[in-house]
């Protein structure tokens, strides 16, 4: 007789354990990761240290943890907008590199200027560039019934390569020796920072606004609350008389516009001027982020603290311990991957017979 | 000559309903016997425990003069009996030749195979090309695969759910020829339908069944159509309860010619429907499920923009192009089939799922904020004024027994002080009680005026309650009966879709 795997739907769903499985997902990539080092003939505990404590023991290295969690919120904050309506977004990246072309371009074209209105006006810009940019999967979405997943990541791509053009092309930094990268902002368009010395920037306060902003949303508003009926189901969001197309083109405006933020907050500021590689992937890694934090705005900080810490403890791992920074989307991937697995667990029931 | 199949006091029970009561009777050997009840009766029940899919808790079935047990299709099969369901379990992007194949018990060559089809097609008159894939052929050609599929297996006995639902009139024409074609050459066939005048036509014997009893056994050719309608209903007529007289004359409802012209092929479209609703007046919508009531639900609460021709007047205002939010505005209610799902999101609380139906009213807003003090107030008044069972409005809806939501649903509905509630199936698969409690509601909502649409399958509802009956016929409405002096034979015809 042969063995059959069959899955269940939980009726006894726990909220509890929906909010717990983050932690326990990280508790299990630490518990995993700790086989990678071993199996690279290094101290776990020694590799930890080394990961996850001592890239934050000094004023420094919390700045610089800032600085990488500032996008990932950000572009997280937007994505939970998405994700509670059930529509999956991904193509972040291209979002924030639209809105670094389009608010880094009024900086570059005002090159000149001293006026205090252009920085903002960079950051109007950053947001409109990936809002603009978010708009075309809503519209094929909405229109022509098209995977969302697929053209939104399709279009990431084409993105770069837009910047790609413009870093070699018509922007390109005459006295650059050639490189492909534009001349640096003027001192009116760069990001002001927060202490002197550290790359911290004001992004961190945006981050903060958005989060206090979306947490009113979800929880107070009828458009959160559309949202949330949505996600649950499109026929009782129907019911509801919602339109549920121009959900999607709010939530897909939303999160674009919040990754161009990012985008331009990152070239603007601890970048200050345009080239190719203007992101570590933040747009992808704050997928995990959203999802970390269970779509939660307080939670979203947190995780992205915690993801941001991964960059940092993969570069520090690279000098310190000679393996490669990818561990650190190893890391990631297996954060992800255990955060699906408990949720999969949460919600199913599986048992062979 | 000994019966092929005879039933011995077949019982089967499930939670809250006898779907088969010591059900016995016989089908001999090389005819068309039909099962003819109304939804519930419990056809398909008895059918699916002869094919093995379903295990009866007494009784047994006798096949060829000797006990048999069958514990799945496979020793259903073995016997020679084999079934043809009413939803086909076809894969789409495999060829007709490919799916056959599949059904095989014997192993076959894919060659020998066609050529033993393309017998059959023959014979029969099956119009099947074996390389075309099943999402190239119409409904009636799927069918016809399924039919094919089970011949293959060689059966003595064929059973048909309902065959005749998916199918146009020149497909159920072809398809009579076949079956009596197949008897001709030794088939027996059991024949599961609804509709009167195909029974008449088509078979030899028919039993009627129920709430899970068999109430006769006759010879087809002594029947028509109005005689085995009054048997399939008639004892409902002493259970008509009566209920108030309506004291308005305006008209609140009226449906002009509507007709609805979908593509497709699992729609059933409206033809013409006609009729006038009175303030106060509760106005039943019976027919067997699948006639057009889930489109013409669609069409009273337009959720998809589905399109028809003609008009719906609510109160002088033609509401043709207005949206559900704005339906409900004009203090429409609805309370849908789905509870889960639909009228109700299982995984939000009480509270949520008022704002859910109600976000239209500018007490539970302030600008786009919500406020949750007027909600819960309601949310309470829903739970104390309908006996929802439940701790507090907090509890996710999908905690709440079927009964209990369909009260707070309903409860919700009501407390809106709608001037027209259009319900369906309100109390499908509910207990007794909150059965009762939903019934005592609605006529007492009637009462105040209001008026209400029940869409309903179950009959028996619908003349304890409502002033007038129509029947929703494949998606032809037949004219209103009134309920309090209803002649339930001619109820009985329009239900067979034999309208005047």
């Amino acid at each position: 007789m042969a063995y059959l795997i069959s899955i269940k739907l939980r009726e006894d769903y726990s909220n509890f354990i929906f909010y717990l499985s983050p932690l326990v997902a990280v508790f299990l990539t630490l518990f995993f990761g700790s086989f990678i080092f071993l199996i690279l003939d290094l101290s776990p505990i020694e590799s930890f240290k080394i990961f996850f404590i001592s890239p934050i023991s000094n004023s420094y290295g919390i700045s610089e943890l800032f600085v990488k969690a500032t996008p990932l919120a950000i572009i997280a904050l937007g994505l939970s907008y998405c994700f509670k309506n059930n529509i999956y977004n991904i193509g972040a990246e291209g979002q924030l590199t639209m809105g670094a072309i389009f608010g880094g371009g009024i900086g570059l074209l005002f090159n000149n200027s001293s006026s205090i209105l252009l920085l903002p006006s960079m950051i109007l810009f950053g947001a409109i560039g990936g809002a603009f940019w978010a708009t075309i999967p809503a519209l094929l979405k909405t229109k022509f019934n098209t995977n969302e997943i697929l053209t939104s990541l399709m279009l990431t791509y084409v993105a770069l390569f837009i910047l790609d053009y413009f870093v070699v092309g018509p922007w390109k930094d005459p006295d650059g020796y050639g490189l492909p990268k534009s001349m640096p902002f003027p001192e009116s368009g760069r990001l002001p920072v927060l202490f002197d010395g550290l790359r911290i920037h004001i992004g961190v306060y945006f981050a903060i606004i958005i989060c206090f902003i979306s947490y009113i949303v979800f929880n107070k508003t009828l458009f959160g609350f559309k949202l949330r009926v949505s996600g649950f189901s499109s026929k009782a969001s129907q019911y509801a008389g919602f339109k549920y197309k121009n959900l999607i083109f709010y939530t897909f405006i939303i999160s674009g516009a919040c990754a161009g933020l990012a985008g331009l907050f990152e070239v603007s500021g601890p970048i200050g001027l345009l080239y190719r590689d203007i992101s570590p992937n933040y747009g992808f890694t704050a997928i995990i982020v959203a999802f970390l934090g269970r779509l939660n705005p307080i939670g979203i900080i947190l995780s992205s603290l915690l993801i941001a810490l991964t960059y940092l403890g993969a570069e520090d791992a690279q000098l310190f311990l000679k393996i490669p920074s990818a561990v650190g989307f190893v890391f990631q991937g297996l954060v992800l991957f255990f955060l699906l697995g408990t949720d999969f667990l949460n919600k199913y029931r599986i048992s062979i017979k | 000559m000994q019966p092929i199949v005879e039933f011995q006091n077949i019982n089967k029970e499930y939670p809250g309903v006898v779907a088969n009561n010591n059900v016995s009777f016989k089908i001999k050997r090389q005819t068309i016997h039909a099962i003819l009840g109304e939804n519930g009766a419990g056809k398909s029940t008895l059918v699916k425990i002869l094919y093995g899919h379903v295990k009866p808790d007494k009784g047994q079935i006798i096949i060829n003069s000797d006990l048999a047990t069958i514990n799945s299709p496979t020793t259903a099969q073995s016997l020679g009996i084999n079934m043809v369901f009413q939803h086909f379990s076809l894969f789409e992007s495999l060829t007709v030749a490919e799916n056959l194949i599949l059904g095989m018990s014997e192993k076959i060559s894919l060659s020998k195979l066609k050529s033993k089809s393309e017998t059959i097609c023959n014979k029969y008159g099956f119009n099947l090309n074996l390389n075309s894939p099943i999402s190239a052929l119409s409904v009636g050609q799927r069918q016809s695969v399924e039919i094919v599929r089970s011949l293959l297996n060689n059966p003595e006995i064929l059973i048909m759910d309902e065959p005749t639902s998916v199918l146009t009139p020149e497909e159920i024409k072809k398809l009579f020829k076949i079956i009596k074609k197949l008897v001709a050459d030794g088939l027996t066939v059991i024949f599961i339908s609804h509709k009167l005048d195909e029974i008449i036509n088509l078979s030899d014997h028919v039993t009627i069944m129920r709430n899970g009893k068999v109430v006769s056994n006759l010879t087809t050719k002594n029947e028509d159509p109005e005689s085995l309608g009054y048997k399939m209903l008639g004892y409902k007529v002493s259970k008509t309860k009566q209920i108030n007289n309506i004291n308005y004359s305006e008209d609140v409802l009226s449906l002009n010619n509507l007709s609805s012209y979908s593509q497709d092929p699992f729609t059933t479209n409206l033809n013409k429907i006609n009729f006038k609703l009175k303030k106060g007046q509760i106005f039943g919508i019976a027919g067997v499920a699948g006639n057009g009531q889930k489109e013409l639900m669609e069409v009273l609460l337009n959720e998809n923009d589905l399109e028809f021709n003609g008009n719906i007047i609510f109160k002088n205002i033609n509401i043709n192009k207005l949206s559900t939010f704005q339906r409900k505005s004009l203090s429409i209610s609805y309370v849908t089939e789905q509870r889960l799902g639909h009228s109700a999101v299982p995984e939000m609380s009480l509270s949520e799922n008022i704002l859910l139906s109600m976000n239209h009213k500018t007490e539970f807003k302030r600008g786009d904020f919500i406020n949750f003090d007027t909600i819960n107030s309601y949310a309470n008044d829903v739970i104390k004024n309908f006996n929802v069972d439940t701790p507090s409005f907090n509890v996710k809806a999908g905690k709440l027994s079927g009964g209990n939501l369909q009260k707070f649903i309903i409860g919700r509905e009501i407390m809106s002080n709608p001037e027209l509630l259009i319900l369906s199936q309100p109390t499908w698969g509910i207990d007794a009680g909150s059965e009762a409690f939903i019934k005592k509601s609605l006529i007492e909502l009637s009462q105040r005026g209001v008026s209400i649409i029940i869409i309903s399958h179950d009959l028996d509802e619908l003349l304890e309650v409502c002033h007038n009956i129509s029947v929703l016929y494949e998606g032809s409405l037949s004219k209103s009966l009134n309920v309090e002096n209803i002649d339930i034979s001619k109820l009985g015809k329009y239900m067979g879709g034999l309208f005047d």
